[in-house]
């Protein structure tokens, strides 16, 4: 009995710990993540934003939960119950589910698996089917369309994002995520960074991502203008509010992927004195911030892209050049005498 | 062992119970859905064994993309099962003796691991022990050096039939207006804007 305490109740009473304060911290962040992309989108078409609920309205966010909470959930008659309420749990959970192996600092990680990269590869690519299950469950025109739409379109960015990925394994030698950040550590701060060498499949990576998560210029799947609002038209209440948690959740942590492969992680930019002193985990919140800011700029100021100039660019211009990286990265690394041991 | 062995009888249920419901359920839509619950499943399965880079290529290849086609297909088609099931009893002898060869195939394989625990190390490269090697570099070190033509042979036969079914379905119609993106690329203000003096009661 005692061997089963130690040696699995206590670490499940650590790990459930750990998941709690995680999803505790990582939710009220999304909160302000989500009010700051509001008020970013509010100053570039020079208005004021949320200022009514808290001072600068910083609780806007907290309001807007629960009046999403307290209304009445709606289900269309024609709908098919179970999926229809499964696909924002999906969506929401599984978005949840690839902060258990984002590192936030060296060590603060829940679970520091070998395969992390691949684990967050294949969370997202999971990401569809709310998606998809939500807009067949609705039994509607619009949904239906959109989860056509959203199919097609995260199929054809999860290749490029691929791709990416790889290249980035093949400078580290590995998949481990802490691992992938201990190797871009090196005595020149920022400059060792991988988004200096591989600059090109950092901007592929940052557009593919806004497509893999349906972001303006890329939310064809939303498309208010085609398809009223796409999959989320028969959804209000809770099921609406789980799909945009999952939505920003999802955002987050591709920011938070992008700062992990490209930008360091926790690393310090400049690697000396007073600015090693700060905690990696502000660098790592900072590091992230600064690439959802300019997804959320993306948002003001792009507009909307043709359906098949998406596809366009994913499949002849995105997946060629990535294609050919993986080969160049690889010839570099073996020829040049680079590849990790 | 006592937790391990109750995790896998928990992914094995449930990945049995659904793939059951996969050939049962009466909307295609959620035999698709089932099939995902069953890959799913498998990949826990995978992690138990210590495979963790293939339970990761299950989700990431069969959940994340062969299914969403299956479930993009399945979506469009407006199948009705009811008649599909009317010729049951008589597929059912074909069915039989598929099922049939399937198990005794896989009697051989199990049988031959039970009975000879030798046979699959004669005919497998030698495996590393785990501890010294990640699961991702040992099958990389394999597929790679020992097994590389056969890799390779394998993607041939992938491009093949890619390129086949591009081949296939390509249609190139005639009389549709379509996009050069380079002419548009390309046009600038001379070649796109005409300037003229329009006199007042006369067109152009």
């Amino acid at each position: 009995m005692a061997e089963l305490w130690t040696a699995y109740l206590w670490p499940l009473v650590v790990i459930l710990a750990q998941s709690v304060l995680m999803l505790v911290v990582l939710l009220v962040a999304i909160a302000y993540f989500l009010l700051a992309d509001r008020k970013i989108w509010a100053a570039v078409q020079i208005r004021r934003g949320p200022n009514v609920v808290g001072p600068w309205g910083l609780l806007q966010s907290f309001a807007d939960l629960l009046k999403f909470v307290l209304k009445e959930p709606i289900i269309p008659a024609g709908a098919n119950k179970g999926i229809f309420l499964l696909a924002p749990l999906v969506s929401c959970v599984l978005s949840l589910a690839a902060w258990a192996v984002i590192p936030v600092n060296s060590g603060w990680v829940i679970a520091d698996i070998n395969v992390g990269v691949l684990f967050i590869f294949a969370i997202s690519s999971l990401g569809v089917y709310g998606i998809i299950m939500g807009g067949w469950a609705s039994n509607s025109k619009y949904p239906f369309l959109s989860a056509l739409r959203s199919a097609a379109q995260m199929v054809s960015y999860e290749v490029s994002i691929g791709f990416v990925i790889i290249t980035v394994l093949l400078c580290v030698g590995s998949l481990n995520l802490t691992k992938v950040v201990e190797a871009q550590n090196g005595a020149y701060g920022l400059l060792n960074w991988y988004f200096i060498p591989l600059f090109p499949m950092f901007v592929i990576f940052f557009i593919s991502a806004l497509a893999e998560t349906n972001r303006p210029p890329f939310d064809l799947v939303e498309a208010e203008s085609e398809l009223v609002a796409g999959f989320m038209v028969e959804y209000g209440s809770t099921p609406y509010l789980l799909f945009m948690l999952g939505e920003y959740v999802a955002i987050v942590t591709m920011c938070s992927l992008a700062t992990i492969l490209f930008l360091g992680g926790w690393l310090s930019p400049i690697p000396f004195a007073p600015f090693t002193w700060v905690p990696g985990v502000i660098w790592f919140v900072f590091k992230t911030f600064m690439v959802f800011f300019m997804i959320a700029m993306v948002k003001a100021f792009v507009p909307r892209y043709r359906y098949d100039q998406l596809m366009r660019l994913g499949w002849k211009v995105f997946l060629p050049i990535s294609l050919a990286m993986v080969a160049i990265v690889a010839g570099v690394l073996q020829y040049g005498g680079l590849a990790p041991k | 062992m006592f937790v391990q062995a109750l995790f896998f009888y928990l992914f094995a249920a449930i990945c049995v119970a659904s793939a059951f419901m996969v050939i049962s359920a009466r909307n295609p839509v959620h035999s698709v859905l089932y099939l995902i619950l069953a890959f799913v499943n498998a990949a826990g399965l995978f992690v138990l064994m210590g495979a963790e880079f293939l339970a990761m290529m299950l989700i990431v290849v069969y959940v994340g993309a062969v299914a969403v086609l299956f479930l993009f297909v399945v979506m469009m088609l407006d199948v009705d099962f009811a008649e599909l099931r009317q010729g049951f009893l008589q597929y059912l002898p074909v069915g039989v003796l598929v099922g049939c060869i399937f198990l005794a195939e896989l009697l051989m394989v199990v049988g031959a691991w039970t009975f000879g625990p030798g046979v699959p190390r004669a005919i497998t490269a030698p495996i590393p022990p785990l501890a010294s090697v990640s699961n991702t570099e040992a099958l990389g070190l394999v597929l790679y050096t020992r097994y590389v033509y056969y890799f390779q042979a394998a993607g041939v036969v992938l491009l093949v039939a890619m390129i086949g079914a591009i081949v296939l379905t390509l249609r190139h119609k005639t009389g549709v207006k379509r996009q050069n993106i380079a002419d548009q690329v390309a046009r600038n203000r001379d070649s796109a804007i005409e300037v003229r003096k329009v006199r007042s009661g006369q067109g152009l």
